[in-house]
């Protein structure tokens, strides 16, 4: 690997480090998402049955592939860090995003929450001592991962590619283990999904089952944040993040295949460990082993590349003066936003104390819903202040506007099957929100230097 | 257009704005988890009969458990553990009012932003 390191300084101001290829992008994006596969998704069977686990796994997977084309083409072109909420301000407006930023950084830690009680959650099954309990599993997780964060951005992604590499083989590996083209041997989907049992609450099962769909593949979108770290924009964000998309949706199906076709629904939606479990199925202890690293691997890669956004979109805040701007700093040695790192650590150890793994996982989608339905607009937007030809693109996303509506509206059903079991904590968040944004545009805003907020080199937006 | 000068902020008024920030945070996460609000209904509806059969398990299903450990009488709470999904009407107007609301007022207000960065950006040229 080539690693092209720009002047420490520019100026008298400490940039990132421009050091990461396509194969970080990916390892950023697929390490996020991957740990969905292992737990999180299946909570879309308690919500309506394997049926509709399977049909959100392919239309939440479509609402991805909205996202994944809209985020190439933008973020290709807007290659700053904060990822979309650079694209915010460039597009909407600040208050936009200061909002955008804030709904990356429940997202990404609420995220890292869940990674981390599931980590503690595993190994406590596996040890099986009693009395022993996640807690210190769960501080060790974040705190190491935190510190591997503020030694450097290069160290922590090739760690996530290779954990992120092995994680994906396993499931590869328990896929072909099973015989998947056969059934009756170790697969009995015909028996364990039967017309009876396939949509136990019917279409408003399906529709419940968006929420914990959104699981398969959230935080894919998190590839941008590293836009001021790859050598490539233009290229290495498109690719990476596309390429990312495709091996998500090829591992959601052999994921759900082979768990549905081992275990009845109703333990499918509950259990924290369906890989780990369908391993334990095979009989195989090699095979139940293997899973059970995998799982850890997959929830540390994902805290890993969650710490690594969230403290970047939290920097971005902070270098813009949307917060104070103490949290701009970048560490003269390491080049990392580090201060931002280490105010979020307490944070997300606070929350995985006092919520539980669906509870993190509900916080998780509330904001990243939120976010999906800013990009909907912001492309639209986008393509309207300066149309195709009135700048340079990295990457122009076909069909447009077809992906913008797409997202859009499941971005609603999204809601509504937020509103179907957290409906108190969806109007609770957007509260927080909504108020949170009055003391941005009617006090903080301030603060902020008007004409240093566009720093794109393009004309001025049509209509204004 | 003049360019505008924000004002410095003294390293108080920073404190006191991370402040507001954090716990605007906790009281956001964590108030519905105190409240009990997270969470969707769910409840047990309870059999007699704890069998297999009763539980609508297959055998195959039924086989499966017991891999995993579980009897009729332990399985029963998870089975028959189910959500009632009502659409309370009300709840769902608020929210929907709610969502709207916000992203009306955070595009328009985004937008008066917006302006005052593109006049300053561009009339400086």
């Amino acid at each position: 690997m080539t690693i092209a390191v720009e002047p420490a300084v520019q100026g008298d101001r400490v940039s990132l480090l421009r050091v990461l290829g396509p194969a970080h992008v990916w390892a950023l994006g697929v390490g996020i998402v991957l740990v969905g596969e292992f737990t999180g998704w299946n909570f879309s069977a308690d919500k309506g049955g394997a049926l509709a686990a399977l049909i959100v796994c392919w239309v939440v997977g479509l609402l991805y592939t909205s996202v994944a084309m809209i985020d190439s083409e933008v973020t290709s072109t807007v290659a700053a860090a904060g990822g979309q909420y650079a694209q915010a301000k460039h597009i909407v407006g600040p208050l936009m995003a200061f909002n955008v930023a804030l709904f990356l950084v429940f997202a990404y830690t609420m995220l890292e929450v869940s990674d981390a009680i599931l980590l503690g959650d595993t190994i406590v099954a596996k040890a099986g001592v009693e009395g022993l309990t996640h807690n210190s599993f769960i501080a060790a997780t974040i705190v190491v991962l935190a510190w591997l964060n503020y030694r450097g951005v290069l160290m922590t992604l090739n760690v996530n590619f290779v954990i992120t590499a092995i994680a994906y083989i396993s499931i590869v590996i328990l896929f072909f283990s099973v015989s998947p083209w056969t059934q009756g041997a170790v697969l009995k989907l015909n028996e364990l999904v039967t017309p009876g049992n396939a949509l136990p609450y019917g279409w408003i099962g399906v529709i419940a089952a968006f929420q914990f769909g959104i699981w398969y593949y959230l935080g894919i979108e998190g590839t941008t944040q590293a836009a001021e770290e790859v050598r490539s924009p233009a290229r290495s964000l498109p690719y990476g993040t596309m390429a990312g998309m495709i091996t998500l949706l090829i591992a959601a199906a052999m994921t759900w295949y082979v768990c549905a076709s081992m275990m009845p629904w109703e333990y499918l939606g509950i259990t924290y460990y369906p890989l780990w479990d369908a391993g334990k199925l095979t009989g195989s202890p090699l095979l139940e082993n293997l899973l059970f690293v995998a799982t850890l691997l997959a929830a540390l890669a994902s805290a890993n590349g969650c710490i690594n956004d969230a403290a970047r979109a939290w920097f971005s805040l902070g270098r813009d003066r949307y917060l104070p701007t103490w949290f701009s700093a970048v560490h003269p040695k390491y080049r990392t936003p580090y201060r931002s790192i280490l105010f979020l650590l307490p944070i997300a150890l606070a929350f995985a104390f006092i919520a539980d793994l669906n509870q993190a996982i509900t916080f998780s989608i509330l904001s990243g819903v939120l976010q999906y339905t800013f990009m909907s607009i912001n492309i639209i937007m986008f393509r309207k202040k300066w149309p195709l030809g009135s700048i340079r693109r990295g990457y122009t996303h076909p069909f447009h506007p077809i992906p913008a509506i797409v997202l859009f509206c499941l971005c609603v059903v999204t809601f509504f099957a937020i509103f179907l079991g957290f409906g108190s904590q969806l109007i609770a968040m957007v509260a927080f929100y909504f108020l949170i944004s009055l003391w941005f545009h009617f006090y903080r805003y301030k603060f902020v230097r008007r004409g240093d907020q566009f720093t794109m080199p393009w004309p001025k937006p049509q209509g204004y | 257009m003049s360019r505008y000068t924000p004002p410095e902020q003294s390293k108080a008024g920073q404190v006191f704005d991370i402040a507001v920030v954090v716990v605007a945070i906790f009281v956001a996460l964590w108030l519905p988890l105190k409240l009990g609000l997270a969470g969707a209904a769910k409840s047990i509806d309870a059999l007699d009969a704890k069998t297999w059969e009763a539980l609508g398990q297959n055998p195959t299903m039924a086989s499966i458990w017991e891999k995993l450990g579980y009897t009729p009488e332990t399985a029963h709470d998870i089975i028959q553990n189910r959500f009632h999904y009502v659409i309370d009407w009300p709840t769902l107007i608020i929210m929907a009012a709610v969502l709207i609301g916000y992203f009306v007022f955070l595009f328009r207000a985004s937008d008066r932003e917006y302006r005052d960065v593109i006049n300053e950006k561009f009339d400086d040229k």
